[in-house]
């Protein structure tokens, strides 16, 4: 199994380590309820160093991003990062990622680790031209700082002005004497920073934060808090939510699509769809019956067709159970009931605006 | 962790105290510990019965789902209805605010299968191994 710098420090802190997508990751320290509250209301640091990162530069860089995209990289100035899916040509989801300007001919792209060598191998594979592709996801850690208290934490640790960060920019800069990539960028939906920096600091960086944040009531959180923290959120996972057989309109995403850019991979799927409607929507729901609707339940809609529930979970801050579903266009409205079966037992539940959750501005 | 020696148990961590022809079952100190925070319990009905290893409701965290099993048969006489609203308390307290349901027992025979608190203390080891 795959480890990140960080291993040794979690196994010392207690942590509860599961296998995902192959690496050794905490789970959890003292409990995902209380690591998923502190994030709400205080702060929690998640070591996201399973994430992969994959660097685009040249001249060229950016026509191969606008064509293997659906966002429009070229609004992206110098400093700025933007959410956007890898295509396929089924207008679906080779990925989902976060793809940040560095330079005029430098993008970098935080992709999920399970994805790495995929995104590697279709993205160098659609190159052309004068532009160099490279997997960099070894020379980077990345820690997730989130919540309130997080820029309050931070910025005695560096002399980057933080708070000059807008939501969704970053700056580079020294960060406890590492060279780093500081992004105000999360997936909890809380204020938060995104860091990344040299797997040589990692220790020494993780430490520092922690006692830097104590004070504020900042604490680890392993990814079982980060997975209810991003449902709340509604943001998708991919693998559960989204994955190459769900298109980007499908996901609800559409804002995501660009369509005034010009070509991209999967594009012509997608006009067709806006074109006809789409068939399925993803959506949110909560339980209106007593129970917790897990991943992959079956669910049964009242005109005998079925689906399944793509991430269900109770959840800490709003203390419920929610979850999120790909059910047929007529079936999408908030309010609507359908039947979920949890282990047996057919449960109702209804689906609700989303997000689930959304944090005061 | 904590294993009581007054109680009986199973090796799927149930716990039951024996107070004549009446049981009284919650989920031993070990089995929360591995689920960790509960945030839902789901608990049969008062005059539901049910078999030795048959299973009579489930326990679930933020990440898992645990079914609980009859240590004994018997008949429910009693449900506790704090574990439903404050699931939490099956973490704070296993053996005690945080019991699940009071059985009358039909065979007491039935007792000599469970483990003494020695006996299940040396399988959760072994579990571990």
């Amino acid at each position: 199994m795959r480890e990140t710098p960080l291993n040794r420090i979690h196994r010392q802190m207690g942590a509860r380590m599961v296998d995902f997508a192959g690496w050794d990751m905490p789970v959890q320290y003292d409990g995902p309820i209380k690591e998923h509250v502190a994030v709400r209301q205080a702060a929690g640091i998640f070591d996201v160093s399973h994430m992969g990162e994959i660097e685009l530069k040249g001249p060229d860089a950016l026509p191969l991003l606008q064509k293997i995209t659906s966002n429009d990289a070229s609004l992206l100035q110098t400093g700025q990062a933007q959410y956007s899916a890898l295509m396929n040509p089924h207008g679906a989801f080779v990925d989902d990622t976060l793809v940040y300007r560095r330079g005029t001919d430098h993008f970098f792209l935080c992709v999920n680790a399970g994805n790495r060598e995929k995104d590697f191998g279709w993205i160098s594979e659609n190159a052309e031209g004068d532009v160099t592709v490279e997997n960099t996801s070894d020379r980077y850690v990345q820690l997730a700082i989130q919540g309130p208290k997080a820029i309050e934490i931070l910025k005695s640790l560096t002399p980057v002005r933080l708070d000059k960060i807008p939501y969704y920019w970053f700056a580079e800069g020294d960060f406890l004497g590492a060279p780093s990539i500081l992004s105000r960028t999360g997936y909890t939906g809380e204020d938060g920073f995104e860091i990344y920096f040299s797997p040589e600091h990692a220790e020494r960086i993780w430490t520092a934060i922690i006692e830097a944040g104590k004070p504020h009531g900042l604490i680890p959180a392993g990814l079982a808090a980060r997975n209810t923290l991003r449902l709340e959120a509604k943001m998708a996972l991919y693998g559960n939510d989204i994955d190459d057989t769900t298109t980007v309109l499908e996901a609800d995403l559409g804002w995501i699509i660009k369509w005034s850019k010009g070509d991209f991979i999967g594009r012509s799927v997608l006009e067709e769809q806006k074109a006809k409607g789409i068939r399925r929507k993803l959506v949110g729901f909560e339980m209106v019956d007593p129970g917790i609707a897990r991943d992959h339940y079956p669910v049964h809609l009242d005109d005998g067709r079925s689906s399944q529930v793509s991430s269900g979970s109770y959840v800490p801050f709003l203390q419920k159970s929610i979850g999120l579903v790909y059910l047929p266009r007529e079936y999408s409205a908030p309010g609507t009931e359908f039947l979920v079966d949890i282990r047996g037992k057919k449960l109702r539940a209804r689906v609700v605006p989303t997000p689930f959750y959304k944090r005061a501005r | 962790m904590k294993t009581p020696e007054n109680l009986l148990y199973t090796k799927d961590h149930e716990w039951i105290l024996i107070e004549g022809e009446f049981g009284t079952v919650g989920i031993t100190d070990h089995a929360q510990h591995e689920l960790g925070d509960v945030v839902f319990v789901e608990l049969p009905k008062a005059g539901d019965a049910f078999e030795l290893g048959q299973p009579f409701g489930s326990v679930e965290s933020v990440k898992a789902v645990s079914e609980i099993f009859c240590p004994i048969s018997g008949e429910v006489t009693e449900v506790n209805k704090t574990v439903s609203e404050r699931p939490e308390i099956v973490n704070s307290d296993p053996y005690d605010d945080g019991w699940m349901i009071r059985l009358k027992i039909r065979d007491p025979k039935e007792r000599d299968q469970l483990l003494t608190a020695a006996e299940y203390d040396a399988w959760v080891y072994q579990d571990k191994s």
